[in-house]
């Protein structure tokens, strides 16, 4: 048996910081354990430590601890957690205890959640498209295996529900391996959290997944580690079991604002909005856990969905966000009180990792083209409709009101799409070619001569394509029953 | 030799440090990691741990080497893939797998890999060689040539220079000074924090041409200058960056990955390798030299990456080579400051920042230009540092203080870039300070009618800007036809010769001949359009002309058919202004002719 030194020694506590005193040789981010005098026990990890005392972070509340009588030991080890097949379809709480009333669960291997940094010559860029289904994020900005894409979206907006459809749609083309789905709930509320576990269930993928799930109100410094616990996790079934996974994280405003808290408590020099400065680096050792890497057949594609504060994509947890990630998907508030569902605002989403994902071979050789002509055409009906604010539709030149139609057709065809409404890549396509068609064929200037020979269509521009989407209506309703 | 007292983050105190140096690198904890001495307090060292410290304890052992932080510098260093502190990355994944594991040691150039060495004949034993001095040189790769020069400090009579295939530590010269004898291999060292030496340095007068239309033609940075290329996520930075580091007309192209995506790194990895030199037609890899710290990668490291490759580019500069050393982003690397100043508990400056951030930039800035080395050889360090300031505002500290050094300034737009509008450098906010500089190379090289024509877009593109707040107001329609010719020919160079496709293979370069074959042909059409409107023909005519679709096509002529093409746009160009002037003659004259007849 290990022989443990149980410290009497705290001298401070503040917040989720306890500083314990008389330690000699704390390691950097090892583990301890806080026993109150009632024997309930709490775990937390050395922040900082030198030979007179150690700053201990406490996952959990600090209520109920004193000087007098709370023990600390410490562990040797920084914070681990033991990985398994058998945690499919599993729910744990925010510290990987499992909350779900079922049997112990045989661990293969524990492993510290902190990872480690991907050598980057050991990545493999990612080039496998995923198939959402969904046309604004096929067509204009496409999902790749290995990618992160945060979502970002705000309070009110549909963020939860284009999750899930995703999760129900998305195939990768030409590929049969398996696939396991992670979600780390952090402060999530109840509600949203029963959402994701029923549409799960609904389609079958909650024996393929799991959940890690901290909520609202558990103690927000756990909601440091339950993102780690989830990609650790994520980690074993990828490079070890040769899974593609799929990590939900919602949501990481949630995560930053512990960060926060965090660092408060702990007295450092506050950087933009109180946030620390080393947000950027701290969000950066989670997200870059995505991706593909050499001589291992899985892979780790990350949705994390960031709530921006108040609408505002330079809020510090966008912004640093979209300085990492590998793109965005942006929601927007008008496209929702327009009604367009899914309310995707092509212009400020992206996706970096598009231009390795389609083509020829992948998707189609003209995706490149229409996307660009779509942007750009959308981006001209946007300044159509801006100018006919001002001075009215009426006065607008017939070029301009060409463009005005293109863009609500745009808006109410393309981007507007039935919730169990799923778009094969060609359908997305053709459907851009219809809309790309209401216009003059000399002004398709972004796309391969060739490829507007081949597919621009002389007959559609009168056709609105009405009768589409009332079979897509009746589609979704008959499955909604 | 000492003892950890205190770890926090990145940040280890020892004691008993008595005899360190500012600056020194030393062997923290039972793993050994890498650290550096920033500060000492009595016999207390501060460092700054460029790994992990995880699991590190107070006792734990601190051994000095007592040697700055250097580079290793000598054959083999093109192509490689190199960490902050230039552990070869290639090494390390053969060490320790996919995750990098902490504490490996990693030689920047290979011990093993025998090199062949062709001394320089005008170099004869017995006589005297100073620091600096070429004494032969290693063929690299196919397109560089490795000099091998004498390390700085060192000068004397030189003994046993000859040819022969040498591994980078082996002997292949001795030069002895007043007594003491000095091995000379193909490898030396060299302290980064330091700029290094050289003997004068000059004002370039040649540009560094890109491909990029809009930096070629509106925006240039001189060989041997300085840019900025700051902006919001997703406006294109490193889009820009990496067609820089493919297409600029530079020897050797540096590239930094400091704090970003390790997708980038991996991108560069496995598109340069196949794609070739515009120039030579070789691997591009052969130029190259990538330093990837990314933003999971350990912090201080960071700091120190900006270092270690500014380093390496002097030292191919004094080679006389012209290079390019791309950063991406400086922002990041100051954030590792601003990170390790607030551990060490400094007053801090604006947001955050330490107060000696501004002398930091600069510092870093004035290591580019253009110099004769100590060797005597003429060589440029082009910087170009991507900024990265949060929310896109450049009011903050870095932008400020890195737009007060460089010279030229690419100013990212987002709303650019949110319709893809790429490269998203806006043209009315950003500058360059090289253009009187450059102006007599563009009049030798392309004539002055390229100087006047560069002119001509720029006032196009103002006037442009002006009328559109107009036409806001107002709507086009109430403008008269000679101004909407000139919004029409600003939306020509706007998306025909401004946008530039980086994804598509013909759009991705253009030679700076055919960007003045573009502008002409542009501005011809401007010409003819004005003198049309001149004679009445209204506007609508020529919103309408189907050569317009040609116009926006020239970026897919080929360079070798440009003046054949040229000549059968000019005639198309004049077919259907000939023709619309036809109608409107037919057109006045049925009207005449009714009039009459009334």
């Amino acid at each position: 048996m290990k022989f443990e030194i149980e410290y009497k020694t705290i001298e401070n506590v503040a917040g989720p910081l306890v500083v314990v005193g008389k330690v000699k040789n704390a390691k950097y981010g090892e583990i301890v354990k806080i026993k109150l005098h009632n024997g309930e026990e709490r775990l937390g990890q050395v922040l900082d430590t030198s030979d007179v005392n150690a700053v201990v972070q406490v996952f959990g509340p600090t209520d109920g601890i004193n000087i007098n009588d709370t023990t600390v030991s410490f562990l040797g080890e920084t914070f681990m957690i033991g990985v398994s097949e058998e945690m499919l379809g599993r729910v744990f709480d925010g510290q990987g205890r499992p909350r779900d009333g079922g049997g112990s669960i045989s661990y293969r291997e524990k492993r510290d959640i902190n990872g480690e940094p991907i050598n980057p010559v050991a990545r493999v860029y990612p080039s496998d498209f995923i198939e959402t289904g969904v046309s604004s994020i096929d067509g204009l900005n496409t999902l790749s295996r290995g990618q992160k894409l945060p979502i970002f979206s705000a309070s009110g907006l549909p963020h939860n529900q284009l999750v899930a459809q995703i999760v129900r749609q998305a195939n990768v083309k030409n590929s049969s391996e398996g696939f396991a789905v992670i979600f780390a709930g952090i402060g999530v509320t109840y509600d949203d959290y029963s959402y994701f576990v029923n549409e799960f269930k609904k389609t079958g993928a909650l024996e393929r997944s799991i959940t890690f799930i901290n909520l609202a109100d558990d103690p927000s410094i756990e909601r440091i580690i339950t993102p780690r616990l989830a990609l650790t996790a994520a980690e074993y079934l990828a490079y070890e079991k040769g899974m593609h996974v799929l990590v939900i994280m919602s949501d990481m405003t949630n995560y930053a604002e512990s960060l926060r808290e965090l660092s408060s408590a702990r007295e450092e020099v506050p950087g933009r909005r109180g946030y620390p400065g080393y947000m950027y680096t701290d969000l950066a050792s989670l997200y870059e856990r995505a991706g593909i890497v050499k001589g291992k057949k899985g892979s780790i594609t990350q949705l994390e969905i960031v709530t921006m504060p108040s609408d505002d994509v330079t809020h510090p947890i966008p912004d640093l966000t979209g300085y990492i990630t590998e793109g965005q998907i942006f929601l927007s508030r008008d496209l929702t009180n327009k009604g367009v569902y899914p309310p995707v605002q092509p212009i400020g989403s992206l996706s970096r990792l598009m231009n390795e994902g389609i083509g020829a071979g992948k998707t189609r050789e003209d995706h490149r083209g229409v996307a660009d002509q779509l942007y750009g055409f959308y981006a001209r009906a946007l300044d159509a409709r801006n100018l006919s604010a001002i001075v009215g539709a009426e006065a607008l030149s017939d070029t301009d009101k060409m463009y005005l139609k293109f863009g609500d057709d745009f808006e109410n065809r393309f981007l507007r799409q039935g919730f169990y409404d799923r778009r094969t890549i060609d359908e997305t396509l053709d459907l851009g070619w219809e809309l790309l068609s209401q216009l003059p064929r000399e002004d398709l200037t972004r796309i391969k001569k060739e490829y507007v020979e081949k597919y621009y269509r002389k007959d559609a521009k009168e056709g609105d394509g009405r009768g589409k989407e009332k079979h897509h209506n009746e589609k979704e309703k008959e499955k909604a029953r | 030799m000492g003892n950890i007292e205190r770890i926090s983050g990145p940040l280890v105190i020892a004691n008993d440090m008595l005899g360190s140096k500012m600056y020194d690198v030393v062997r923290a904890g039972e793993l050994g990691l890498i650290g550096e001495i920033i500060q000492l307090r009595k016999d207390r060292a501060v460092i700054q741990v460029y790994e992990d410290t995880t699991g590190l304890k107070p006792g734990e052992p601190v051994k000095s080497t007592n040697l700055p932080l250097t580079v290793e510098l000598g054959p083999g260093l093109l192509g490689n893939t190199y960490d902050g502190i230039q552990r070869p990355l290639a090494e390390i994944m053969e060490k320790s797998g996919v995750f990098i594991a902490r504490g490996i040691e990693a030689q920047a150039l290979d011990r093993g890999k025998k090199w062949k060495f062709v001394a320089d004949d005008k170099i004869k034993n017995g006589s005297t060689v100073k620091e600096g001095e070429v004494l032969g040189y290693v063929q690299e790769t196919e397109l560089i040539k490795h000099y091998i020069m004498v390390p700085h400090g060192i000068e004397g009579k030189i003994s046993g220079l000859k040819d022969g295939t040498y591994r980078v530590d082996e002997e292949i010269a001795k030069i002895e000074n007043g007594g003491k004898s000095h091995a000379i291999t193909m490898m030396q060292r060299r302290p980064v924090r330091r700029s290094g030496r050289f003997r004068r340095k000059f004002r370039s007068e040649e540009p560094l041409m890109t491909g990029m239309r809009v930096i070629d033609t509106l925006f240039p940075v001189a060989k041997g200058g300085t840019a900025a290329i700051p902006g919001p996520f997703g406006a294109g930075k490193t889009v820009s960056l990496h067609s820089i580091a493919k297409y600029a007309d530079t020897d050797i192209v540096i590239s930094i990955g400091c704090g970003e995506r390790g997708n980038e790194m991996t991108e560069v990895l496995t598109e340069f390798p196949k794609l070739k030199d515009p120039k030579s037609g070789k691997p591009l890899m052969e130029r190259t030299i990538l330093i990837a710290n990314t933003s999971n990668m350990p912090v201080a490291a960071r700091e120190a990456s900006i270092y270690t490759g500014i380093t390496l580019a002097e030292y191919f500069r004094d080679m006389g080579y012209s290079v390019a050393l791309l950063a991406d982003s400086t922002s990041r690397w100051a954030e590792a400051m601003r990170e390790i100043s607030a551990r060490l508990e400094e007053m801090p400056g604006e947001e955050g920042y330490p107060a000696y951030l501004p002398k930091r930039l600069a510092e870093y800035y004035e290591r580019g230009g253009k110099v004769e080395s100590l060797g005597g050889r003429v060589g440029s360090v082009t910087l170009v540092g991507a900024v990265s300031p949060p929310g896109g505002d450049l009011s903050e500290p870095v932008s400020q203080g890195t737009l007060r050094v460089v010279k030229t300034f690419w100013a990212l737009d987002a709303s650019l870039a949110s319709t893809r509008h790429f490269p998203s450098i806006n043209w009315l906010t950003s500058y360059s300070l090289y253009l009187n500089d450059l102006q007599e190379w563009y009049v030798k090289n392309h004539g002055d009618e390229f100087v006047d024509n560069r002119n001509e877009v720029m006032r196009i593109l103002q006037k442009e800007a002006e009328l559109k707040d107009i036409v806001q107001l107002v709507g086009a329609e109430a403008l008269p036809d000679s101004e909407r010719v000139l919004l029409e020919v600003g939306r020509i160079i706007r998306e025909d010769f401004l946008r530039q496709n980086a994804f598509v293979d013909f759009d991705a370069y253009t030679s700076l001949k055919k960007q003045a074959f573009m502008i002409k042909m542009i501005l011809y059409f401007r010409r003819r359009a004005e003198e049309a409107v001149g004679q009445g023909i209204g506007v609508e005519s020529i919103l309408k002309m189907k050569v317009r679709e040609q116009l926006s096509r020239m970026k897919e002529v080929k360079e070798d058919e440009l003046s054949k093409h040229e000549e059968r746009l000019r005639s198309e160009i004049d077919n259907e202004f000939e023709t619309i002037a036809k109608e409107y003659r037919q057109e006045g004259q049925a009207q005449v002719e009714e009039d009459e007849n009334r």
